[in-house]
């Protein structure tokens, strides 16, 4: 059975290294025709053209190079544009001379009445920009250069670029696009056989890994978690924590120096869905991988418990066709990408409008989807978590549950159970909720009204600042990463808004608990120790009171390790549940609280 | 406000303190020389597995006491000196108390076997011997255990968790039989043997040999056969922890004597938990009860006494529960290991031999007496209500469904278990329709 585990965990080791290794492996062609076919807009094309030339027909022999190089293209196109179309100050002096009191906007059209593209960017700038100064009347020439200038400061910053240069978001796209498509070498001409030696490997050998724990009895085996360098925040957590943060950090901010990987999945993404993958196909197809896998290490685990079993079956199910094969054949069929079990405001992007005119775009499975992704916000959650508790949802249907318990399982252990990270807990949680909300308030308002200035801020950098720090920093870079250092459940215990949600009615109308048995209670911590939600399970259970607690997401597991059967999930009559401590012991005895 | 001194940071003690302050503002000190915080005894053995860190043994955080004012002092207390209201320390200190409280628990059980000083040779009660345990149990291949009890079989599953072999020297037929049904004792028995323990049953320890260095080397059993091994673990029970009283005028015989106040001979001196002989006898339960509940609730009755509401210790039902490896037992009220005559019994094992249940009663009254249940999860407020109630044994056959505790999706048995019941004692009729 060792040797078998050895084997096991050497192939895993095979695998893993030749996927870190992709990075850096292959050289970079750019071709004009590809350029051409990426940007896809004829004066974009030619700017490009016109500084790429070096470029073209190159090899570059690594990805760290050649996205440098796209940069500095895209830094001298954008410089030029800036030079190109800036409204100069002979530009204001000559509007300035020509005024009008009260001011016009014809003024401008006069200045510029040269049909030449720097000229009818600059009439259409002015127009756009400083469209409030129509009417206004100065007393000096001196006021209404001032005014100008600052209209002119701001085209310069926002007008410019985003127009006729490559803005950020753009610059983004296509220095991924590019790389990915500049791509040349081993991967990229043998795709199924990486995929084979790095994701292929590393499955067979978690499986050889896993699988010999059947030859253990069932039952609960915590045996050496403490002692492990993985499981108790040794080396081997802080090395994989790491490697996971790093992962999220390319993933989200930097997808440019991971095509090697992307590349891999094409095949398997144009058999899905038609299309070469993306960043988030590479992302759902390795998610889904690691709670399949790592769910086969769940039902060995736990294969006494009908419970556990039911419990990742779920989790698999929903995380393999829900999130992961239904959304894909959507866009085989032409229809929205939509995961019909992800909830706002977990799913914090689902009003906003890009997506909202999707949806409607969508005809009539378009509004299906978007009546369904309502009805589960007020319908499904307060309803379901009343007869079930929020169970329902965050530990047999989410995607971010479903992984946290799978892979995170094994670190559920290091999530914190002192009194002072459950008042930190409070406070985050429901902040994030209260931003989640505020966020989308202020997105459905610019959404109706087309404007985006809410009270005093843009909802376009609001919603923005949302999807850095709380969508991709919080959910992904340090809700996964931190498995290892803070356990399994670090996003949604201090992050998720839905959990929020969900924990607000589960703490104050929903038949569920954890009921408590008696006085059997012993007092021993294992229940504490493998709460992955950080609650001090032990505190009530030793007082024999039912456990009612907004952040519980019944995941069993207290119920499992506890030694003398003490704890249990329940759901009935509402009436009880916060039942009053009472241990059975001593006759007469009343505890006084 | 009186100072109240307790001696002991287990659970009685411990309970004890928490219940006080609840009531009072009396100034409370807990002495222990064990460790500076109150952990649960009952886990030692997963800081040994890996399973805990000694931090999450702890139930209490660390800022828990002093929020509370319960003033805990690491020192050991030597003597009690009750004509100036006092106790000494080892620390040279003497600490003036109006209410004293023992809670001093247990200590090993040593035989006087020939090579019991051994190195390498323990019992395991304390956080010292889990310690010593962690010493003792480096590189060593092959284990003896010796006494068919819990502690005995917690060692067994700690030194298993290690991979190390273990020899079991049980005195009874099967793995304890002196508290089981042989029925249950042998499921268990056939459990531990599956986790590839060696259990030798009927046989008893006659020596311990070591070597040169004074290290245990191998054992030899009342049968004559000698096992190497480089560790023994003594588990053959515990006995109250009195020793530091002899001289002191308090009364003890094995334990601290006390009366069904708590209250030992001398006034104002209490004593509680392990270290505790009850006087006055109780049916159904021994004059010594070593085990955590017992303690506890021995705590909470001595916290009604002495602030004010003078409180007897009536212990309900008596109930219990453990693990042996993965098998779950629970018990509650009195299932002796042998019938009595005027007992009848009904016992209940599912296929897989890890599930049984065992009913009791009195034949003539028809009285429940009690039930063993290993591996299906019972609800204590239904066993403690019924038992109460002098509920007979028809009652808690046709209630064996709300009773259940296992957790959902759980495979159910109560429909084979009524129906076998009512196959075997068809003279009892079923009171309700029993789904097949």
């Amino acid at each position: 059975m060792k040797a078998v585990k050895l084997t096991g965990l050497l192939i895993f080791l095979t695998g893993f290294a030749i996927f870190n290794s992709l990075f850096f492996v292959g050289d970079y062609y750019l071709t004009p025709e590809t350029a051409q076919r990426i940007i896809a807009n004829p004066s974009r094309e030619e700017l490009f053209n016109a500084e790429a030339a070096k470029l073209f027909n190159t090899t570059v022999e690594s990805n760290v190079t050649f996205v440098k190089r796209l940069t500095e293209i895209f830094n001298r196109i954008n410089q030029k544009q800036l030079q190109h179309y800036q409204i100069t100050e002979e530009d204001i002096e000559a509007i300035a001379t020509q005024r009008s009191t009260p001011f016009s906007l014809a003024t401008v059209d006069s200045v510029f009445r040269d049909n030449t593209p720097i000229s009818i960017f600059k009439k259409k700038a002015l127009h756009d920009f400083g469209g409030w100064l129509e009417g206004q009347s100065f007393n000096a020439s001196a006021d209404l250069k001032l005014q100008l200038q600052k209209v002119a400061a701001t085209i310069y910053t926002y007008g410019i670029i985003n127009n006729t240069g490559f803005d950020r978001y753009l610059r983004k796209d296509l220095t991924y696009a590019l790389t990915k498509a500049s791509a040349n070498g081993p991967v990229k001409n043998n795709p199924d056989l990486f995929l084979l030696l790095t994701i292929g490997l590393c499955i067979a050998g978690a499986l050889l890994f896993i699988l010999p724990r059947l030859s253990l009895e069932p039952g609960i085996k915590n045996n050496g978690i403490f002692f492990h360098a993985m499981k108790n925040t040794g080396w081997l957590g802080i090395v994989t924590g790491s490697w996971l943060i790093l992962f999220y950090i390319l993933l989200y901010f930097l997808p440019q120096y991971m095509t090697n990987w992307i590349s891999m999945v094409d095949p398997v993404s144009l058999k899905l869905n038609g299309y070469e993958a993306g960043r988030f196909f590479l992302y759902g197809f390795l998610y889904t991988l690691c709670i399949l896998v790592m769910g086969v290490r769940m039902l060995i685990h736990y294969r006494h418990s009908k419970y556990q079993i039911l419990r990742t079956l779920s989790v698999m199910f929903f995380q393999t066709a829900f999130a992961f094969l239904i959304p894909e054949i959507l866009i085989r069929l032409n229809q929205p990408y939509f995961d019909f079990k992800n909830i706002w405001p977990l799913d914090y992007d689902f009003f906003f409008d890009n997506e909202l005119d999707k949806l409607i775009a969508g005809g009539g499975l378009g509004l299906f989807m978007l009546g369904w992704g309502i009805a589960l916000i007020i319908i499904a959650v307060p309803v379901l978590v009343y007869f079930f508790g929020k169970r329902w949802y965050c530990s047999w249907v989410c995607g971010c549950g479903g992984l946290a318990e799978t892979l995170g399982d094994p670190y559920r252990q290091l999530s914190d159970k002192s009194l002072r990270s459950w008042k930190v807990e409070r406070w985050m949680i429901h902040g994030v909720l209260v931003f989640a909300v505020v966020m989308t308030a202020a997105v459905l308002y610019t959404y109706f009204t087309k404007s985006s200035w809410v009270f005093f801020f843009d909802s376009y950098v609001l919603r923005e600042i949302y999807g850095v720090f709380i969508g991709a920093g919080f959910a992904g870079v340090v809700g996964t990463g931190f498995y290892p250092l803070m356990g399994n459940r670090v996003w949604c215990r201090f992050g998720c808004p839905l959990a929020a949600y969900l924990g607000l009615i589960q703490r104050f109308k929903s038949r569920f608990r954890i009921t408590t048995n008696g006085g059997q209670c012993i007092s021993c911590g294992n229940c504490s120790t493998y709460c992955e939600m950080g609650i001090d399970v032990r505190w009530y259970a030793q007082r024999g009171q039912n456990i009612v607690r907004s952040s519980c997401v019944g995941c069993g597991i207290c119920s499992a390790v506890c030694p003398r059967g003490v704890l249990n999930l329940e759901v009935k009559d509402e009436a009880g549940r916060f039942g009053k401590p009472i241990l059975i012991g001593n006759n007469n005895i009343k505890i006084v609280e | 406000m009186k100072h109240i001194v307790i001696i002991g940071n287990g659970i009685s003690g411990i309970t004890a303190a928490r219940h006080i302050r609840k009531q009072s503002s009396h100034k409370i000190t807990v002495i222990s020389s064990e460790t500076d915080y109150f952990y649960s005894r009952t886990a030692l053995m997963y800081i040994y597995m890996g399973h805990m860190k000694f931090e999450n043994t702890k139930p209490y955080e660390d800022w828990f006491w002093k929020k509370n004012k319960i003033e805990l002092l690491r020192d050991h207390v030597v003597s009690v000196l009750p004509s100036s209201k006092s106790v000494a320390l080892a620390s040279g200190q003497t600490i003036r108390y109006d209410i004293l409280i023992l809670a001093t628990g247990s200590k090993s059980n040593l035989f006087g076997w020939p090579g019991q000083e051994l190195k390498g040779v323990q019992g395991l009660y304390s956080y010292p011997d889990l310690m010593a345990m962690e010493e003792n149990t480096k590189k060593v291949k092959h284990a003896v255990l010796v006494g068919g009890g819990l502690i005995g079989v917690e060692m067994a599953e700690m030194l298993r968790s290690r991979n190390i072999q273990v020899t079991f020297l049980v005195r009874e037929a099967e793995f304890w039989n002196n508290v089981l049904p042989l029925q249950e004792a042998s499921l268990i028995s056939r459990h531990l043997r599956k986790h590839h323990v060696d259990l030798k049953v009927n046989t008893e320890l006659q020596k311990i040999e070591g070597d040169a260095e004074g290290r245990v080397k191998c054992i030899v059993t009342s049968a004559g056969e000698t096992i190497d091994c480089q560790f023994v673990g003594l588990t053959v029970g515990v006995s109250p922890n009195i020793e530091f009283l002899k001289g002191s005028g308090i009364e003890t015989n094995r334990g601290v004597l006390v009366n069904e106040f708590l209250e030992t001979n001398i006034a104002d001196i209490y004593a509680i938990g392990d270290c505790v002989e009850r006087t006055y006898t109780l049916p159904g339960r021994r004059n010594i009860e070593q085990v955590w509940y017992t303690g506890r609730m021995m705590g909470e009755v001595v916290a009604q006494t002495v602030c004010g509401n003078k409180t007897r210790y009536e212990p309900g039902p008596w109930f219990n529960s453990a693990k042996f490896f993965d098998i779950e037992y629970q018990t509650y009220g009195q299932v002796a290991p042998t019938r009595h005559p005027d007992e009848e019994e009904f016992y209940w094992e599912h296929s897989s031999g890890k599930k049984a249940m065992h009913l009791v009663w009195n034949k003539t009254s028809k009285q429940f007496l009690g039930i063993n249940t290993f591996g299906i999860r019972l609800r204590h407020e239904c066993f403690d209500a019924w038992l109460r109630a002098n509920r007979n044994i028809h009652f808690i056959v046709d209630h064996l469904e709300e009773a259940n505790f296992d957790p959902e999706f759980f495979a159910r048995h109560e429909s084979e278990i009524i129906q076998d019941f009512y196959q075997q004692f068809p003279q009892y009729k079923p009171r309700k329709i029993v789904k097949a």
